[in-house]
């Protein structure tokens, strides 16, 4: 047996927890346990209270509104690789979700799990990133929303207060028939990637790009949203040349380098993720719309 | 000793009622309290795939949950899967006749990943095996074997169910 000692709670409802989480010494949340319980495992976390989430009531589901999607925070990863309504209203999740972990681990793993560990190289917080989505977090004062841009506040920590829990993300869907890509450069798949690029397009009847969004991962501390780029982007056809010489701008995040890979080296594959995503997009946006 | 709790649990069909340290993951909790030591450990991590067990039909990594978190769950694990004592799965006797093992560690998990895999997609192409097998690592066999039994077993079982 490899984890520490530590007590074990299994609440029913969100109150239970967040009471759990003012009153216990150390804890720690339990989601899908699919990095948690590797951390576990070579003691890198010593909790002296788990708190696990996967017995509370009415945090996994994924529901339409007006404007988008609300998804709860313990919704597996392969509830949402396998619902039609993700695949109607955000195609750029489906897309990114073939690409997270596997299948062992995406039957177990959650996207609030995922959103609140928070790797810099991890596929769900990019897409949150892309849809500019809202993150749901509850308290003892009840509940808050923030945007995504402000979720991240360093290396792998989000902004969830030590007394709050992630139950929920909103996301805006953009207009159907979109264009949307989710690139990575992984060793082997399923692996964390080295660096990823997602891409949101809008494009008119003429071709030409109304609207943009482009986020790179695995780069820098937290998933980058390339602003520059997306401006420049308005009225440009899908001209390949000119999506290269846009995504140089890449080079300049202030990158991470690890003995996997060197900065430089997470720059240039920036580059050449974010061309791709930009022109795998392109060719799936609908000109009609 | 740590905090123990009583789970109930059903492994292969069998009921089972025992008590455990909370701490406990399920993959030692299956080897070392309920010995069936068919299923194996390699990194505890996540990364081999080689304690992967069936829960509820879904395939999942032991090494990565809680047992006290199997209360109430039905689980299959290698020693389940054949129909008889004297009987193979498909899937096994396809493994045996293409080469699909050399030294079995990664094997448990390789055949209860691709359980789950085959029932949701009986008629794969290559790639997709390639792909439903990227989170479990052979050393020996180059997974060309396996690869191969896989698809043998797809048809093996298509032909089962006469289609």
């Amino acid at each position: 047996m490899k984890p520490p000692p530590f007590s074990y709670h299994d609440p029913g409802t969100v109150g239970e927890v967040i009471n759990l989480l003012k009153t216990l010494e150390n804890p720690k949340l339990l989601a899908g346990g699919q990095s948690l319980m590797p951390m576990l495992n070579m003691r890198y976390v010593m909790p002296d209270n788990i708190i696990d989430l996967n017995k509370v009531d009415g945090l996994s589901y994924i529901e339409e509104n007006n404007t988008g999607i609300n998804i709860g925070g313990m919704t597996l990863q392969r509830d949402l690789e396998f619902s039609d309504l993700i695949k109607k209203k955000c195609p750029l999740m489906n897309d990114a979700l073939q690409q997270v972990g596997h299948r062992q681990t995406r039957n177990r793993g959650t996207i609030g799990g995922s959103l609140s560990h928070l790797d810099p190289a991890a596929e769900l917080p990019a897409v949150c990133a892309a849809h500019d989505a809202v993150i749901v977090l509850q308290g003892p004062k009840g509940e808050r929303e923030i945007p995504f841009s402000d979720f991240p506040i360093a290396y792998m920590t989000p902004a969830t207060e030590i007394d709050e829990l992630l139950t929920g993300v909103k996301i805006t869907s953009w207009k159907d028939g979109h264009g949307y890509a989710f690139i990575e450069f992984a060793r082997r798949h399923g692996d964390f990637a080295i660096t990823s690029a997602a891409a949101l397009l809008e494009v008119d009847g003429a071709g030409a790009i109304t609207r943009a969004s482009l986020t790179v991962g695995g780069v820098g501390a937290a998933p980058v949203r390339m602003n520059e780029i997306e401006e420049s982007l308005i009225g440009q056809s899908g001209d390949e040349d000119k999506f290269r010489e846009l995504c140089e701008a890449c080079r300049e995040i202030d990158a991470l380098g690890d003995v996997y890979a060197s900065s430089e080296y997470r720059q240039h594959l920036a580059t050449v993720m974010s061309r791709r995503a930009l022109v795998k997009a392109y060719a799936r946006a609908n000109r009609k719309g | 000793m740590g905090e123990t709790r009583k789970i109930s649990l059903t492994v292969n069909g069998k009921s089972y009622e025992e008590e455990v340290e909370v701490r406990f993951h399920l993959a030692d909790f299956l080897r070392q309290k309920l010995g069936l030591t068919g299923t194996h450990l390699g990194c505890e991590h996540g990364v081999c795939g080689a304690c992967t067990i069936l829960m509820n039909g879904k395939s999942v990594r032991s090494c990565l949950m809680l047992a006290v978190q199997a209360d109430g769950q039905e689980l299959t694990t290698i020693e389940g899967i054949a129909p008889s004592e004297d009987e193979m799965h498909p899937l096994q006797e396809a493994f045996r006749d293409n080469h699909g093992l050399q030294c079995g560690f990664c094997t448990p998990g390789m055949l209860t990943t691709l359980l789950e895999f085959l029932e949701d997609n009986p008629d794969p192409s290559e790639e997709e095996v390639r792909i439903a097998i990227s989170g479990n690592l052979c050393r020996c066999t180059g997974y060309q074997g396996i690869v191969a039994a896989a698809l043998d077993a797809a048809q093996r079982l298509r032909d089962a169910k006469g289609v």
